[in-house]
């Protein structure tokens, strides 16, 4: 199930600033570290990103249920690594067979993992504190961002949930008709391909209709419109952006300290 | 304000030949309350839609002029406001209030405004929630009242109504007409499509239909109209007040037992139930919203594994497999045995052309081609579809799409046949003709379990009628172990 409600407490100091404030951050910080390839800057990154999970109003468990994909994410690198990378050198560790587990291998895998969760965790932190309508209307409001895309958008975000209803649905009709794949995995696809059909119909259908319905309410009027709900940018919001760049900055400062700073070109 | 204006007005969608509706001299004063009826195919929606300024210039050719206010509908457009059929397409935001706040904001109202008048809005239709209520935790009927406010807060002098109550159950139905009735200024012009004539007609104090071939037939107070054109708008479809359709009764007392249920349920969407499903009965399966009559329809149809209980199909439905339930058969086994037909028939279509649609089922049970034909050709002519074979289904009108999705049903010829609301939204003409033929399909010794709002539809046919309960729902939000059936 797609979820896309904020599961924060919505009074956390820094759960409250502006979407595009805290979105802004998000991506300064995570920008910062993709120029290095070493682990040390990302492990110090992780290590602040669990620090301020408290002033976002996020427990671990709930941080954790949403970010389970990056787990897995994880789990597949450290497997592929460890089975498959051509830089063999380092302590052997590990010698079964045809799988040979070197201290250079690991170190590798790791390095790729901690990076994985410094880059992916400020946006499910971001995403797991931020009421859409909020993010929305902050995109408008602060960003400049059109409304014709940002509340487009959040429209159509909201229809998301029906489609796995109507996938149940689509299937069980077929099921009625006599069609079902059984094991044959070429049938499979093939229904899965039709059925994928089907409800992209549907749901194009249903996005005209929507679409219209908005313009029939001046949607589409092209002119200025109000906000009924205010979204401010305040020097609060700017200290969180300002404290990001240099939280990054510090664990990129650190990685050079200690000579680990492994650029991404160059 | 509010004013309307036709002279000679047609509209060709772009790339189709035939023209949606053509030849409409209308005047419409402020303040009139006017129900626009029509055959299928008369251009109705079409003629909203033109009158919303929805129809932009490059969709197709306009003939003759159209007028809201003196102006071309486009230019009218803030007078405007009209409410469609689907309520799950018509809301925009996550919260009550901040949908009705929408169009307000695109109209640049201030922003200080917004508030008082999206609370007074919701107050007029007689919302019962605060306005931070989550869109998604509404029913269809509450859906379709803040789609109502979100249009009223607007101001319009000029409200169209496009069947909008068609989705909805009675009860969700009456709602939308009370907000209507209370909600309306006096002088707020009102522009109705609705099938459901009786219902609609103390909203109205005019009745204006459309020729299917073009042009006006009559105009005039309702009485005048069905008095003189009655007969001919029922024959068409219309549902005319009055005319009470005569029942069709079992000729023979109920067959065999074909499915038995035992304290079947699935918490919490449907409370243990226990039923009989007999050879040459129609059973029709009642309960309000929420009380898992569709969910029963899927269980009795083999599709959804039960929670609790089980299905058993007797040998005289299922031969040797009566000891598998349903929902284990191989789905050509099933399809030969027990067909349903679902409340939406697009989610049922699989092909590309309508005869396709009708050997899809045959061909996959093993039938020989020129079985196949015969069979598409027979089902093709009795459901009034012989002129649509090479159609792709998801063109079809709404009533030819019910009549192609109950075809295919039988196509495999099963004994039992479930339907849910298999009537919904449907005008007259197509109303009767499914009438007729489920009860050809029971007197020929066929099972039918219809699940149904339509209070009519179990007057003509239903031999047995079952309410289901709405399952109680404990704390915890699972169902309790209930009886879940009256009888």
């Amino acid at each position: 199930m797609i979820s896309l409600q904020p599961v924060a407490r919505a009074d956390a100091p820094l759960a409250r600033r502006n979407p595009v404030a805290k979105l802004t951050a998000a991506l300064l910080f995570t920008f910062a570290l993709m120029t290095t390839l070493d682990p040390v800057a990302p492990a110090i990154a992780i290590a602040v990103e669990l620090a301020v999970l408290p002033l976002f109003g996020l427990r671990p468990r709930e941080l954790a249920r949403r970010a389970w994909p990056l787990l897995a994410g994880a789990g597949g690198i450290l497997v592929t690594l460890v089975l498959f990378a051509a830089d063999r050198s380092g302590r052997v560790l590990l010698d079964a067979g045809p799988v040979v587990v070197t201290s250079g291998v690991l170190l590798t895998a790791l390095g790729l993992v901690l990076r994985l969760f410094a880059v992916a965790l400020p946006g499910v932190i971001v995403f797991a504190t931020t009421d859409p309508t909020d993010l929305a209307d902050a995109l408008v409001q602060n960003a400049k961002a059109p409304a014709r895309f940002a509340i487009g958008a959040l429209a159509a975000f909201r229809l998301l949930p029906l489609l796995g209803q109507e996938w149940q649905m689509i299937t069980m009709a077929r099921r009625a008709r006599g069609v079902q794949a059984g094991r044959n995995p070429v049938a499979k696809l093939r229904l899965f391909v039709s059925t994928a059909f089907t409800l992209l119909v549907g749901a194009i259908r249903r996005g005209i209709r929507l679409a219209v319905a908005m313009d029939a309410r001046g949607f589409d009027a092209g002119g200025a419109r109000t906000f009924a709900r205010r979204q401010h940018f305040g020097p609060a919001d700017w200290l969180l952006v300002v404290g990001a760049t240099a939280l990054a900055g510090a664990a990129l400062g650190v990685s050079i300290a200690l000579g680990t700073f492994r650029p991404l070109i160059g | 304000m509010g004013g309307v204006r036709l002279r000679g007005f047609g509209w060709r969608h772009a790339g189709r030949r035939a023209w949606a509706v053509r030849g409409v001299d209308l005047r419409v004063e402020r303040g009139e309350r006017v129900l626009l009826l029509g055959g299928s195919g008369a251009g109705k929606s079409t003629l909203l839609a033109a009158l919303a300024g929805l129809l932009p210039e490059d969709s197709g050719e306009q003939e003759g002029t159209i007028e809201v206010d003196g102006r071309p509908p486009h230019a009218a457009r803030e007078q405007v406001g009209i409410v469609f059929q689907d309520p799950q397409t018509q809301l925009v935001m996550a919260r009550c209030g901040d949908d009705v706040a929408f169009g307000l904001e695109n109209r640049a109202v201030p922003a200080e405004e917004i508030w008082p008048r999206v609370n007074e809005t919701l107050a007029r239709v007689g919302f019962p929630y605060h306005r931070d209520r989550p869109t998604a935790a509404l029913s269809g009927g509450e859906q379709q009242r803040l789609a109502l406010a979100g249009v009223l807060a607007l101001r319009p002098g000029l409200l169209l109504l496009d069947e909008p109550t068609a989705n909805l159950d009675p009860g969700g139905a009456a709602l939308i007409r009370s907000a209507v009735a209370d909600a309306l200024d006096d002088d707020t012009t009102l522009v109705l499509v609705e099938h459901r004539v009786a219902e609609a007609l103390p909203l109205v104090d005019r009745v204006v239909v459309l020729e299917p071939g073009g042009g006006v037939r009559a105009d005039g107070t309702p009485e005048a109209v069905f008095g003189a054109y009655g007969t001919a708008l029922a024959d068409e479809g219309v549902w005319v007040p009055g005319r009470t359709v005569s029942p069709r009764r079992a000729a023979a007392p109920a067959g065999d037992v074909l499915l038995t249920t035992e304290r079947l349920g699935l918490p919490p969407r449907l409370a243990d139930t226990d039923l009989e499903v007999r050879a040459g009965e129609a059973l029709a399966v009642l309960g309000r919203n929420g009380a898992g009559k569709s969910t029963l329809a899927l269980l009795l149809g083999g599709l959804l594994r039960p929670g609790t209980g089980r299905v058993t199909a007797r040998p005289e439905l299922a031969g040797a497999d009566a000891r598998t339930p349903p929902h284990r058969w191989p789905a050509p086994a099933l399809a030969r045995r027990i067909g349903s037909v679902f409340q939406d028939p697009e989610h049922q279509f699989v092909t590309g052309t309508v005869f396709d649609e009708l050997a899809l089922g045959p061909r996959r049970t093993g039938a020989a081609e020129a079985a196949v034909r015969d069979r598409v050709d027979e089902l093709l002519h009795r459901l009034r579809l012989a002129g649509l074979a090479g159609a792709n289904p998801y063109t079809l009108s709404g009533g030819e799409a019910r009549r192609l999705s109950v075809a295919t049903a039988l196509a495999t010829a099963p004994r039992l046949l479930i339907c849910d609301e298999p009537t919904f939204g449907q005008d007259r003409r197509t109303w009767r003709e499914l009438v007729e033929l489920f009860a050809d399909l029971r007197d020929g010794g066929h099972g039918l379990v219809a699940v149904t709002h339509d209070a009519e539809f179990v007057a003509a046919l239903a031999d047995r009628t079952v309410t289901l309960d709405r399952p109680p729902a404990t704390p915890d939000g699972t169902a309790e172990t209930a009886a879940g059936v009256r009888r």
